[in-house]
């Protein structure tokens, strides 16, 4: 018999979290990611942790903006009408350079949108969480031991570079229970916080958290730094899986719940005889880029696969340098594409001349 | 002759001048609370926490750590901070648009948590920095950028008297209104600080310290037409006192 | 048993739709196997319909929505009238004939009308028409081993709740009699 338990992903999250020494969870009531709030809420005290319910997704993203700010693993988790009201300090977290990390189980939108699996914030997440020139990462797992595995990265990468990150999830996998193992105490490289605002216990110049810079050439000098932190980001982190893809003249990209259902439908094509494999970005910022460098020559199509009106398509274009044809196949609202509904995409596409 | 030093800058001040227009009072508050740091000697484990507004920029001011918040979230931010290093001294500095409208609800949920932080509450009637608005405070009929024709309370609704609204709040161990407008409301004002800043130290809870204070250039005023506009029109107003003190908020009975 | 099996368990909220899926999943899981378990949420939950798709296999899981079902459990008449054309040709679907009186009228699946929340009422097990429908699934699918789906069940009814291991049991055993 093996050890591994069952937990649902918006549990797994929580855990992984707390073992990677999260011990500062500020949250508010949303549906799908209840369970994960619940979970701090239940564990943190035991911990010696601290779970605050705050009055609003807005005073939560700031209240991990406070504690991040003192230099300690902080975090919150919402789902997507949430995330748009925590864009504003996700925003200013970018600004003063803070990292902590923002959970967003994603749900249908715009506006109140609904409460089934959806991955239309895949814009929002990847282009603008907020205001101003910035960037956060992205991670998107497509398991319930990856949710595991990437929080413990997205701590540790977002401490190294001193930039907020996102976990950028769905309902389906935050629901969904698969067997885990839970890796304890994942992460000990904990860098230096010199920056940190906890008391300069008169013994250094006082440190100052800030994102307001009223000369202009200050602010622009401050933000092209910035960016060139990115371009390493992009260099250096990139992360994606492959599935197939060996002989494969048509190409599905799909990340999180929609990955998993272009790997059964991948499956069924293969079956039929369709040279198909599976793209699946782990980061969506940065994009892997890279991943698609053989790929854009040797395969004939790209099909984008997900759960939204096609946010991705562009990126892949970009990627493959428009040197293909990007098609596109996908539910929104909350619906999940089936994988005959890929399948029939891949029959379409292999079709064409 | 002997020289002898009577007058000094607080050591939780930095070199940096002050950006505030002539006859505004935030200097004498930021003095005040500089002084209260250092009379605590608490510089080296506090961490304050900058507003959207005319003090956004005193993070160059203080000596101690500084975080500026977006607009209205400094008691949120302020939350985070405590929470996570309790050891520390947190203070926000806010003014009254800042505190009382788009903050409304941060300042009133840290209140009613009863957050063992200092806010200094600076309420001038209006929004100084972009030029002059109606704020939350506003009073009736008073003439703003924004209420050319004078306050109308059936348009634009009442003024916001924050420390009676806190002072029903458990969570709340001092709410107390002050003003800066004379040498005795100068030391009453200080004296409140300290408390505010003394109770968290002793971890009673939520102080809340409310300062009237004048915008001369946006009022229209010279500085002494302020204070007297202040003295007349904002005291009767928002009656200077303590409207809650001694009782230590729920949330840190035991501790 | 084939190399995937796909469940779907489905009925009002409350009748323990979710709770026979966890307990398929964690058999599946003690078998050594890969396993899914997904469940409807929201709105519906609240006294509307609650279904459950649960994955057994031997290779990593795609998509963990069971579209198609290789077994469908039936525990009301909307989930009947709603999945009865999803299950796979040759699939197995079994009722609680209790509460759905209508027949299938598919010719190309195994159906097993079972009384089971008449059964459970007799045997003062009320409540457990899930654990008996759950035997009558093992007994016609072997869809696990009776080791695993035994531990499961003990092990998945929490500690303040060993009281009612015994019923469990008891309910399981007359699913697999039937």
């Amino acid at each position: 018999m093996n050890n591994k338990v069952l937990m649902k992903g918006n549990e797994a999250l929580a855990e992984a979290a707390i073992q990677a020494g999260c011990r500062y969870f500020f949250g508010y009531p949303i549906t799908p990611q209840t369970e994960l709030a619940a979970y701090m809420a239940k564990k943190m005290p035991k911990v010696n942790g601290v779970y605050l319910q705050a009055e609003s997704e807005i005073a939560a993203a700031n209240m991990v903006l406070g504690a991040a700010g003192t230099g300690v693993r902080a975090m919150t988790s919402s789902s997507s009408p949430g995330i748009s009201l925590k864009s504003e300090a996700i925003s200013y977290m970018a600004g003063c350079d803070i990292p902590a990390l923002i959970v967003n189980v994603q749900r249908g939108g715009p506006g109140l949108g609904g409460i089934q699996p959806s991955q239309a914030d895949y814009w929002q997440a990847t282009k603008a969480t907020g205001h101003g020139d910035f960037q956060i990462l992205v991670f998107a797992p497509a398991t319930v031991q990856e949710m595991i595995d990437l929080v413990g990265l997205a701590f540790d990468k977002g401490d190294e570079y001193r930039i907020p990150a996102m976990i950028l999830a769905d309902g389906m996998l935050g629901q969904m229970m698969e067997p885990v193992t839970i890796p304890e105490h994942t992460t000990q490289h904990l860098v230096e916080k010199s920056w940190a605002c906890c008391g300069h216990q008169n013994k250094r110049k006082h440190n100052v958290l800030n994102s307001l810079f009223l000369t202009p050439s200050e602010l622009e000098k401050l933000i092209i730094e910035r960016y060139k932190r990115y371009d390493i980001i992009k260099e250096k982190e990139q992360r994606w899986e492959e599935y197939r893809l060996d002989d494969a003249d048509i190409v599905l990209v799909a990340y999180g719940a929609s990955a998993r259902v272009s790997h059964t439908a991948v499956d069924i094509a293969r079956e039929k005889g369709y040279k198909v494999g599976l793209l699946r970005p782990v980061t969506l910022w940065p994009y892997p880029t890279k991943a698609f460098t053989t790929l854009k020559e040797t395969a004939r199509a790209f099909i984008s696969v997900e759960m939204s009106m096609g946010q991705m398509v562009d990126d892949v274009r970009l990627a493959v340098e428009c040197k293909k044809p990007v098609h596109f196949v996908g539910r929104t609202g909350g619906k999940i594409p089936t994988p005959m509904e890929v399948v029939d995409k891949i029959v379409e596409v292999g079709g064409m001349d | 002759m002997e020289e002898k030093i009577v007058f000094s800058k607080p050591k939780a001040l930095t070199d940096i001048p002050f950006h505030y227009c002539s006859g505004c009072t935030h200097g004498i508050i930021h003095r005040l609370v500089a002084e209260v740091i250092d009379e605590l000697g608490c510089e080296g484990r506090t961490v304050g926490v900058s507003p959207v507004g005319c003090a956004v920029m005193n993070y160059d001011y203080f000596g101690c750590d500084m975080i500026e918040a977006a607009h209205g979230r400094a008691p949120a931010v302020a939350t985070g901070i405590k929470r996570a290093k309790p050891e520390n001294v947190v203070f926000t500095y806010q003014g009254d648009g800042d505190l009382a409208a788009i903050g409304t609800a941060e300042t009133v949920h840290a209140a009613t948590r009863g957050e063992n932080i200092t806010i200094i509450f600076v309420n001038n009637t209006i929004y100084g920095m972009t030029g002059g608005q109606m704020a939350p405070t506003s009073l009736p009929n008073q003439v703003t950028q924004t209420t050319p024709y004078g306050r109308d309370v059936n348009i634009a609704g009442y003024p916001v008297r924050i420390c009676e609204m806190l002072s029903t709040l458990d969570g709340v161990a001092l709410a107390q209104r002050t003003a800066v407008d004379c040498v005795k409301h100068v030391n009453e004002t200080k004296k409140a600080i300290k408390k505010a800043f003394q109770n968290q130290i002793d971890k009673k809870g939520f102080s809340i310290v409310e300062v009237l204070s004048t915008c001369p250039t946006n009022w229209g005023m010279n500085p002494i037409q302020a204070v007297e506009w202040l003295q007349k029109n904002m005291i009767p107003y928002y009656p200077l006192g303590v409207y809650k003190d001694g009782v230590k908020g729920d949330r840190l009975k035991n501790e | 048993m084939s190399k995937d099996f796909n469940m779907l368990f489905a009925g009002f909220g409350g009748q323990g739709v979710l709770f026979a899926g966890k307990i398929s999943a964690y058999a599946g899981l003690y078998d050594n196997k890969n396993i899914t378990w997904l469940p409807s949420y929201g709105p519906e939950m609240r006294g509307g319909t609650a279904n459950c798709s649960v994955c057994i296999s031997d290779n990593p899981i795609g998509s963990p929505c069971v579209v198609s079902p290789d077994v469908f459990i039936a525990l009301n008449l909307p989930s009947f009238e709603k999945f009865k054309n999803s299950v796979v040709s040759g699939g197995t679907m079994i009722l609680d004939s209790t509460m759905i009186s209508e027949k299938c009228d598919r010719t190309d699946i195994h159906i097993f009308y079972i009384p089971a929340s008449q059964l459970a009422t007799e045997n003062g097990l009320d409540g457990l028409a899930n654990i008996i429908l759950l035997g009558k699934m093992f007994k016609e699918t072997n869809f696990c081993t009776q080791q695993s789906l035994e531990t499961a069940l003990e092990n998945c009814i929490s500690k303040r709740k060993q009281h009612l291991l015994l019923p469990n049991k008891k309910a399981l055993q007359i699913g697999m009699d039937f």
